[in-house]
């Protein structure tokens, strides 16, 4: 029984491999790091430092960006969503809507470089509607717009995947009961796929907080988020100790998420 | 009832224009002969002759292509045995705990990945490179092929099970003959996922390339920086193309399976 047991356990390796590797050790060493300064001494410095205003406001303005995002992203994904499972061919329709997910993020936003370009098409626009050309590039409303735009796909999926788990009979059935359209939305159907708009809004919330690439491109450097900062640290400063001090910030405030958003449904399984 | 419609279609067609109006955009000043993205001065093809001619390009091109099929394959591996142990545990808590650490890389932003994983790597001795960005697409693909196959080996009976044994099927024969084809759509989703989030990846690739190896992702990152460059767009343009072609065929080989099952299933009835 042993050896049989022993052989029958033999492909949990891989994954308990996987598991110890690349989830244990890289947390213990981001925490381990957190403790180093650039020099390689041992020294709490770092937390004194990410406990000044300079670092508090970035990380709330990172978090206020990341809420815009996901907000914006959620309005515009659900009406989506929900119009999707009413179409025939709806898995073609989706397909089309992840499709553009296989296209690189970085060329879709560099593709922003060029529509909201000083003499983009966006601009050209505004001209011709007698606005006047606009500084759109390098400012807030593109980073949150394209931040937006690379999200959406991400926040369709589980909430469509969530409608289509919605019985229909329970929409047919509160209908009957002389409910209006509204009603039947906010009592029915929009609570019975929160767990897809849980979902939707964890895939969107915590990488809008490292979306370094997109405040480099298209906001300018005018808007530093956690993620630019650390990837700033690391990479071009060097200083991995304040870095990781970000880094395990950045991890704790993802456990009060998922805490909070609760990653837990009935059964076991998210 | 029918303006409603209307409406409802009209919102879907801005989402759509939206979410491909940058790839348009792209393709559509790949035929600029002029250099920018916002004066189109003539039709050309010496952009998509230039990406042919550009080595260094294609072979980005095809490193990151055997990055995404080579850690999507592995990682579908690891990721099947992953769920088959999940599965298995029974105690609630004990499962919880291997689920929650499971999702850490799917929730944890992606700068914290990168950096993290640029520590492991660095304290390993593994070159940055191949390697690296190889490993660390593998590591973080895992866990969705996890969560794409736990929900199907949920909804497989038991008793399939038990009838296989009792009929005399070793464990070997259960797993290739019942479990493994029952979760086969779990499986592929998990594949393409997994596919998807290579494809797409940059701030993790970033951390962990060294000099001289670049996926396509970093490339751009890098051209988009020195500006604009028309060339990027005819190589997004077949990218693109490429991407189409896939998921059309893709569909309609699922929908030839479904009718070729369906007739079948007409046929065998009475």
């Amino acid at each position: 029984m042993g050896t049989n047991a022993a052989t029958r356990s033999a492909y949990l390796i891989p994954y308990l491999l996987w598991m110890v590797l690349f989830v244990a050790a890289p947390i213990v060493l981001i925490a381990y790091y957190s403790f180093f300064d650039v020099d390689g001494n041992f020294t709490l410095g770092n937390y004194a430092k990410f406990f000044t205003p300079v670092y508090w406001r970035m990380a709330l303005s990172s978090f206020w960006y990341a809420l815009l995002i996901t907000l914006f992203s959620l309005l515009v994904a659900y009406p989506a969503a929900y119009l999707l499972t009413k179409t025939r061919h709806k898995q073609l329709w989706l397909l089309l809507i992840i499709l553009p997910t296989w296209i690189n993020l970085l060329l879709k936003v560099y593709a922003f470089l060029g529509i909201f370009g000083t003499y983009g098409t966006v601009n050209k626009l505004l001209e011709l509607l007698g606005i006047g050309t606009q500084q759109i590039l390098f400012t807030d409303f593109s980073f949150v717009f394209v931040s937006v735009y690379i999200f959406i796909p991400f926040m369709i999926l589980p909430i469509f995947n969530a409608l289509e788990e919605l019985n229909p009979s329970l929409v047919d059935a509160s209908r009957d009961l002389g409910a209006s359209a509204w009603t039947t939305f906010s009592r029915v159907i929009f609570p019975l796929t929160l767990g897809g708009v849980k979902a939707g809004c964890q895939a969107v919330f915590i990488p809008a907080l490292s979306l370094f690439m997109i405040t480099r491109l298209v906001a300018g450097n005018r808007v530093i988020t956690l993620g630019t900062a650390i990837e700033q640290h690391f990479l071009v400063t060097q200083d991995w100790g304040i870095g990781a001090t970000i880094a395990v910030f950045l991890i704790l405030a993802m456990a009060v998420i998922m805490r909070l958003t609760g990653l837990r449904k009935r059964g076991g399984i998210v | 009832m029918k303006t409603r419609w209307k409406v409802s279609n009209l919102y879907l067609i801005a989402v759509f224009v939206i979410l491909y109006a940058p790839i348009l955009y792209l393709a559509y000043y790949s035929f600029n002969s002029g250099g920018s993205m916002h004066e189109f001065e003539g039709f050309t093809l010496e952009h998509y002759a230039e990406v042919f001619q550009d080595t260094r390009l294609l072979i980005i091109v095809l490193n990151t292509l055997v990055i995404a099929l080579l850690s999507s394959a592995l990682a579908t591996i690891i990721g099947v045995a992953g769920a088959l142990f999940i599965h298995r545990v029974r105690r609630h808590t004990t499962k919880q705990t291997l689920l929650t650490l499971n999702n850490v890389l799917i929730v944890s932003p992606d700068v914290v990945i990168g950096a993290s994983f640029l520590i492991l790597f660095t304290i390993a001795g593994i070159k940055l490179g191949f390697t690296s960005v190889l490993l660390s697409h593998i590591a973080f693909s895992v866990p969705i092929v996890v969560l794409m196959v736990l929900p199907k080996l949920q909804e497989m009976s038991p008793t399939l099970v038990d009838a296989a044994e009792d009929l005399g099927a070793t464990r070997w024969d259960v797993l290739t003959k019942v479990v493994l084809p029952f979760i086969r759509p779990g499986i592929f989703a998990g594949f393409f996922m997994a596919l998807t989030y290579s494809l797409d990846d940059f701030a993790v690739t970033f951390f962990v390339t060294g000099n001289g190896y670049a996926t396509l992702a970093v490339e751009i990152y890098s051209r988009a920086r020195q500006g604009v460059s028309l060339s990027i767009n005819a190589l997004s343009t077949l990218i693109f193309l490429f991407t189409l072609l896939l998921v059309l065929g893709y569909y309609a080989v699922n929908r030839r399976g479904a009718a070729k099952a369906k007739t079948l299933a007409e046929g065998v009835r009475p």
